[in-house]
């Protein structure tokens, strides 16, 4: 009789010590996750200022959000760059991987070299890089890059670039590198030249790894803030149906210029959710290819 | 196969890769007058450098070291309590197996995908009201902010270590309990020290992160506040001048130097902790 209540008693504290470790984590993961994120979805359906909780308005900040023009803008162009910047994180990533898992002296170096950038924050690599359009280039080429709609969305993207392909470069090295020396070995001596070994065989047995660097690029690119903010904040304008309307602000900026500069906390929370759900559809792509490409296998 | 021709693309790439960084430290070598004239032109010397840097240091809207100390703190305070704390729920998770926790992994896991835009502005209007009804200082506040930081890492850091902890014999802990350890004791002595390759995955993912992070410490913290991290400064520090860029990139330097020597030194644990974790 005592040895079972010494069971139950036992199985008690167990439990208590279960709940007692989870604690710490779900009380921040409540405050400053769980709760904000309802808050938020019912906050955009207010007209909410950022101070108490706003009257209800249905989907009033929503029908206004898609009828202003900046903000189609924003969406047509945050699409333009994480397109963009997808392409050229992964060509040059995949390039530098495989130089870099060559047999060459610089081999390890080089890998180091090309990481560094993406150690250090958007903010302080932002402002650096807006010294190098301002005045390093626009003294080798006359004007600045970040006086034109044009160069200064090139500039972002090739800066965005510059931080994150050493990064992505890393993924695809650990994706060529679990290639089975075997089978580059029998390629080579089927008499696979370079050109086929990459194409034939090396591609092919990266498809997984280039599944899951285009989705962290995309999801990446899409997202980006820091550079944003610190190389243009969103500047210069763009006349645009007889409105200026700054020219490289993405979605993240957009959003927290509307709530933070322009103090309109309702739309920028809808602008918020809108962001949301187009991230949700990204990662559930995802795990749907992911998916499909394991019953491939 | 050796290619010993590759080198020279591979170091011409290394070159223009850290050509930025070059001119960080070049321009921060100089005074305002000189980088008008020529960015490109070779730097001073050391003791331009030096000036420089004592005049950022010295600076109102900058305050270097209050920034760095205020950084190392809510880094160092922010990865601890995440490493202890997430180490626990995820084995609490893991162990205890029923619909409950299976939910609250779940709750953990899909956090993921929300973008931290989404939460932004209501977590400032829920700091306020914690703050209203406790009141204990949330926002302007580093309690604030490392509470936060628990808040928005523990959903990657959770995952990481659960599937590592998957992988611990259970045995290990059931063989502790005949020799009359807790279940607590058991995690403490046994799992905890096991668990060290998964957790400094979790410290360099989120080290590299709440280091280099703006918007959140911007937001709680306010970009003119008394209290900033060093992102925060280098930003309300552009802010403050008309373009000094021999300031603003000796401001840089200071910022971006203890990422880059811990580089030095840790290279191997920041690089394989950072894939690691991406790849998971």
């Amino acid at each position: 009789m005592w040895a079972v209540g010494g069971a139950k008693r036992r199985a008690w504290v167990d439990r208590f010590t279960y709940v007692g470790f989870l604690v710490p984590m779900v009380v921040p993961f409540l405050v400053t996750v769980a709760v904000p994120f309802g808050v938020g979805v019912y906050y955009s359906f207010t007209d909410w200022t950022g101070l108490g909780s706003g009257k209800f308005v249905g989907l009033a900040n929503y029908v206004k959000i898609f009828g202003q023009n900046d903000y189609l803008y924003s969406l047509g162009i945050t699409a333009a760059f994480t397109v963009a910047n997808m392409l050229a994180v992964n060509v040059l990533a995949f390039l530098m991987a495989l130089l870099c898992t060559q047999e060459i002296a610089a081999a390890r170096f080089c890998r180091a070299v090309f990481f560094v950038p993406n150690l250090i924050g958007g903010i302080v690599l932002g402002y650096v890089w807006q010294f190098i359009f301002n005045k390093v280039f626009a003294q080798l080429g006359g004007v600045s890059m970040l006086t034109d709609p044009t160069g200064a969305f090139f500039a972002i993207a090739i800066v965005s670039t510059w931080q994150y392909a050493g990064y992505i470069m890393m993924i695809y090295i650990t994706g060529l590198q679990s290639i089975p020396g075997e089978v580059l070995q029998a390629a080579g001596l089927d008499g696979a030249g370079a050109l086929a070994m990459l194409f034939r065989v090396k591609i092919p047995m990266v498809m997984n790894t280039f599944t899951v660097c285009l989705f962290l690029t995309l999801v990446n690119s899409f997202k980006q803030f820091d550079l944003n903010f610190a190389i243009t904040g969103g500047a210069p304008a763009r006349i645009l149906g007889g409105k200026a309307i700054p020219s490289t602000e993405f979605l993240a900026l957009n959003i927290y210029n509307t709530a933070i500069v322009k103090n309109n906390y309702a739309l920028g929370q809808a602008k918020a959710i809108v962001f949301f759900v187009a991230l949700a559809a990204i990662s559930l792509m995802q795990v749907w290819i992911g998916k499909k490409s394991e019953v491939e296998l | 196969m050796k290619r010993t021709w590759l080198n020279a693309p591979a170091l011409a790439g290394a070159a223009l890769v850290l050509s930025p960084f070059y001119l960080v430290v070049a321009n921060s070598a100089k005074t305002s007058a000189q980088i008008v004239i020529s960015p490109i032109s070779p730097p001073r010397g050391v003791g331009q450098l030096l000036e420089n840097l004592s005049n950022v240091i010295g600076n109102q809207n900058f305050s270097f070291w209050a920034s760095f100390a205020t950084s190392m703190a809510v880094t160092a305070v922010s990865l601890s309590l995440l490493t202890l704390f997430s180490s626990m729920a995820a084995w609490a998770l893991c162990r205890c197996k029923n619909r409950l926790s299976t939910l609250v992994f779940m709750a953990f896991v899909a956090s993921m995908a929300v973008p931290f835009q989404v939460v932004m502005l209501p977590l400032l209007s829920v700091y306020r009201t914690v703050q209203a009804a406790t009141g204990v200082r949330m926002l302007q506040s580093i309690f604030g902010l490392v509470f936060a930081y628990l808040g928005f890492g523990g959903a990657m850091s959770i995952f990481v270590l659960h599937g590592f902890v998957k992988g611990i014999p259970y045995e290990l802990e059931e063989a502790a309990a005949i020799d009359g350890c807790s279940r607590a004791g058991a995690f403490f002595r046994i799992v905890f020290g096991l668990l060290r390759p998964a957790q400094v995955t979790v410290l360099i993912l989120n080290g590299v992160w709440i280091w280099n992070d703006f918007l959140l410490p911007s937001l709680l913290l306010g970009l003119n506040g008394r209290t900033k991290t060093l992102p925060v400064a280098v930003s309300s520090f552009v802010g403050s001048f008309v373009k000094q860029w021999d300031l603003i990139l000796a401001a840089a330097l200071l910022a971006m130097l203890p990422i880059v020597v811990l580089f030095v030194f840790a290279q191997r644990y920041i690089i394989r902790g950072m894939v690691e974790g991406a790849i998971k």
